[in-house]
C-alpha cells in the first residue's frame, strides 16, 4: 500500500474543485500552478521509489484486490505520468500570455485540470472500467476545451469529435462487459491470471479487435485517424499541445497495456499480424499527410499519426527491445510534440495565421522562436544529441533483431519525410523573405512569456538525450516489468496460489 | 427472456446505426445515444436475467441462493450517468453548430476550407 500513488489523480481533482469557486483570474492562474507543480513533484518521488521498490499499489477504500478498485504504478506508469506533469506544466505557462480573456474565464484552467486527472486516472489504474471511466473524464474535458472560443470551426469540429468519441465509447463498454462474461473479473491482474489459465478458443482475440478500435481511435491509428487533423487545428494553441503531447499517447498507453499484459493469447495475429500492418500503415499515410500540408499546425497534425505509427511498431514486434523503444518514444514524444505545437502556437499568435505561406521570414522578425523550432523539430526527427534518436534507433534495432528487414526500411524512410516536412516548415515559415503581418514584438513581454515553456520543454529534450543511458535502463526495466507482467501481478494480488481459481 | 432481450437489443442498435446514418444532425445525435442504450441492455442480460436475490448476507450468515451479480448494472449506472453527460454535451454543441452555421445537414458541415 502507498498513498502516494493517489496523489496525481486527487491533486488535480481537488485543484479543480477549487478553481470552479473562484473567478478572479490571477488565483486561478496561481492554483492551476501550484496543482501542476505539485503534480509534477509527486509523480517523481513515486517513479523513483517505483525505482528502488518495486511496483507500487494501492487499494482504494483498503478493499483487496480483485475486489475493491486498485491503482498501480509500474515503471511505464509512473514514467509516463511524470512527463505528462511536465508537458502540463509548460503548456499551463504558455497558456498565461496566450489565452484570450474570454477563454480563461470560461473554464480552461478547471477544464485543464481535469484532464490531467483523467490523463493521469488512466495511467495509474488497475481496473479496466475504471479506465473506460477516466478515459471518459478525459475525454469530457478535452470536448470543453475543444470548443473553447466557440469559433465557427471549433463547434463544427468539436461536435464531429465528441460524436465520434461517443459511439466508439459503447464499444469500450461492450468490449468491457464481454471480458467480466468471459472471466468474472474486472481487475486487469486478476484478469491476467484467468487469461493465461484458460483457453478462450479464439474469443480473447475478438475482445481484443474490439479494445483495438476504442484504443485506435483515441491513438488515431490508420484509419481511425481522420478526426485528428481538424479537430487539432480547431482548438486553442494551449489545449492542442497538451491533446498533441500527451492526449493521443493515453491511447498507446492502453494498447501497451492491454497487449503485453491480458491479450497476448495469440500474438501471431495480434502482434505480428495485425498491429504491425497498422504500424506500417499508420506511419506511411500520416507522413503523406504531413508532407502535402502548407498550414503549420494541420502538417503537424498529420505528422502526430505517423508517429504514433513507430510507438505502435514497438508492441507490434513484441520483443524487449521493442518495448522499451515504445516507452522510450513516448515520453521523448510527450516532450518534443508538445514543444512544437508550442511553437506553432507561438508563431500563430506573432503572424495572426497558421498558413506557411503567410508568415515566411520569422527568423528574421522573431529569431529566438526560430531557434527553438529548429531544435524541436531535429529533435523529433532524432538527430543524436536530442531525444528522439535513441527511441528510434530501438525501434529499428528490435525490428532487424526479428529479422523484419522492410520494416526497419519504412521506419527509416518515413523517418527521412519527417526531416522533409519539419524542413518545409522551416523553409516556408522561418527562412526567406518577411511576408504578412506581425502581430507580436520581439521584445514584448508577451512574447517572451511564449517562449520559457517552449525552452523549458528542450532543455528536458537535450538532457533526455544527454542522460539516455539511464534512460534506456529505465525503459528496458519498463518493457521487462510489461512483457513478464509477474512483478505486476504479484504486487496487485499478492502471492495467490492458480489453484485457488479452480480452473 | 434472453430472446426477448435479444429482440430488443437487435432493433434498438438497428435504430441507431440507422440513425446515425442519416443526414440530420438530431437523429445522429439520438442515434448515438440510443446505441449507448443498446450496449447497456447487452450488458444487462450478460449479467444474467434469471430470478436471483439481491447478494445479501442473510442474518444467520448464509448467503441465500440463488444471488444476482450486481456488478454489471453498477457498471450500466455508470454508463447511463456518463452518458446522460456526453448527451447534455452533444445538444448543445450541436444547436450552437445550427446557430453558427444555419444549417442541421450534416454534408454540409464536412469540407475544409481556410477560414
Amino acid at each position: 500500500m502507498n498513498n502516494l500513488v493517489v496523489a496525481p489523480i486527487v491533486v488535480p481533482l481537488a485543484a479543480g474543485a477549487i478553481l470552479m469557486l473562484t473567478r478572479r483570474l490571477a488565483l486561478q492562474r496561481l492554483i492551476s500552478l501550484v496543482s501542476v507543480a505539485l503534480v509534477l513533484a509527486v509523480a517523481l518521488q513515486l517513479a523513483a521509489q517505483v525505482w528502488t521498490e518495486g511496483v507500487q499499489v494501492l487499494y482504494a477504500a483498503n478493499l483487496a484486490a480483485p475486489f475493491g478498485i486498485t491503482l498501480v504504478a509500474d515503471l511505464t506508469s509512473a514514467a509516463f505520468v511524470a512527463f505528462t506533469a511536465m508537458a502540463a506544466l509548460a503548456v499551463l505557462l504558455f497558456a498565461f500570455p496566450s489565452l484570450t480573456r474570454a477563454q480563461e474565464e470560461h473554464y480552461f484552467y478547471p477544464g485543464f485540470q481535469y484532464l490531467l486527472v483523467g490523463v493521469n486516472g488512466s495511467f495509474l489504474t488497475g481496473d479496466i472500467f475504471n479506465l473506460f471511466v477516466f478515459f471518459e473524464l478525459m475525454l469530457m474535458s478535452s470536448y470543453l476545451l475543444a470548443a473553447l472560443g466557440g469559433r465557427r470551426r471549433q463547434l463544427r469540429e468539436t461536435l464531429k469529435y465528441v460524436l465520434i468519441n461517443s459511439v466508439v465509447s459503447g464499444f469500450f463498454l461492450l468490449g468491457v462487459g464481454a471480458l467480466y462474461r468471459t472471466y468474472g473479473t474486472l481487475n486487469m491482474a486478476d484478469l491476467a491470471v484467468r487469461i493465461s489459465l484458460s483457453d478462450s478458443g479464439g474469443w480473447l482475440t475478438v475482445i481484443a479487435c474490439m479494445f483495438l478500435v476504442v484504443f485506435g481511435l483515441k491513438a488515431a491509428v490508420v484509419p481511425l485517424h481522420v478526426w485528428l487533423p481538424e479537430t487539432y487545428t480547431a482548438a486553442p494553441a494551449a489545449a492542442v499541445a497538451f491533446f498533441a503531447g500527451v492526449l493521443s499517447k493515453v491511447g498507446i498507453y492502453a494498447i501497451l497495456r492491454t497487449y503485453t499484459l491480458l491479450f497476448v493469447e495469440d500474438p501471431a495475429f495480434t502482434h505480428h499480424g495485425l498491429l504491425l500492418w497498422l504500424a506500417l500503415a499508420t506511419m506511411i499515410i500520416g507522413i503523406v499527410g504531413a508532407v502535402g500540408q502548407a498550414d503549420f499546425k494541420r502538417l503537424l497534425a498529420y505528422d502526430i499519426v505517423s508517429q504514433i505509427g513507430y510507438m505502435l511498431l514497438g508492441i507490434a514486434l513484441y520483443t524487449p527491445l521493442g518495448i522499451a523503444g515504445t516507452v522510450l518514444f513516448v515520453v521523448h514524444q510527450m516532450v518534443v510534440k508538445t514543444a512544437l505545437f508550442l511553437c506553432a502556437g507561438a508563431a500563430e499568435r506573432v503572424a495572426g495565421t497558421t498558413h506557411l505561406l503567410r508568415m515566411g521570414g520569422l527568423l528574421t522578425t522573431h529569431g529566438p522562436l526560430g531557434v527553438t523550432y529548429l531544435v524541436a523539430a531535429l529533435a523529433l526527427v532524432g538527430v543524436p544529441p536530442l531525444s528522439g534518436f535513441f527511441g528510434k534507433i530501438a525501434l529499428v534495432q528490435a525490428a532487424l533483431e526479428s529479422e523484419r528487414f522492410a520494416t526497419a526500411a519504412v521506419a527509416i524512410v518515413v523517418s527521412l519525410g519527417t526531416l522533409y516536412a519539419v524542413i518545409k516548415v522551416f523553409r516556408l515559415a522561418f527562412w526567406g523573405e518577411v511576408l504578412g503581418d506581425r502581430l507580436v514584438n520581439k521584445h514584448s513581454h508577451e512574447f517572451r512569456a511564449m517562449l520559457i515553456p517552449i525552452a523549458g520543454l528542450l532543455v528536458v529534450s537535450v538532457a533526455m538525450g544527454l542522460g539516455a543511458q539511464q534512460l534506456h535502463f529505465y525503459a528496458a526495466a519498463a518493457a521487462d516489468q510489461l512483457l513478464s507482467g509477474q512483478a505486476y501481478i504479484r504486487a496487485v494480488l499478492g502471492e495467490f496460489d492458480p489453484s485457488s481459481y479452480g480452473l | 427472456m434472453e430472446i426477448l432481450l435479444s429482440i430488443t437489443i437487435g432493433v434498438v442498435v438497428g435504430s441507431a446505426v440507422y440513425l446515425l446514418l442519416t443526414r440530420e444532425l438530431l437523429r445522429v445525435i439520438v442515434g448515438s445515444v440510443l446505441l449507448g442504450y443498446g450496449i447497456n441492455i447487452a450488458l444487462f442480460m450478460w449479467g444474467g436475467v434469471a430470478p436471483g436475490a439481491p447478494p445479501i448476507l442473510a442474518e444467520d450468515g448464509s448467503m441465500p441462493a440463488p444471488v444476482m451479480d450486481p456488478i454489471p448494472q453498477a457498471l450500466i449506472l455508470t454508463a447511463i450517468v456518463i452518458s446522460l453527460g456526453v448527451f447534455a454535451l452533444l445538444l448543445a454543441l450541436g444547436y450552437r453548430t445550427f446557430e453558427d452555421h444555419a444549417t442541421t445537414d450534416v454534408a454540409s458541415l464536412t469540407g475544409v476550407e481556410h477560414e
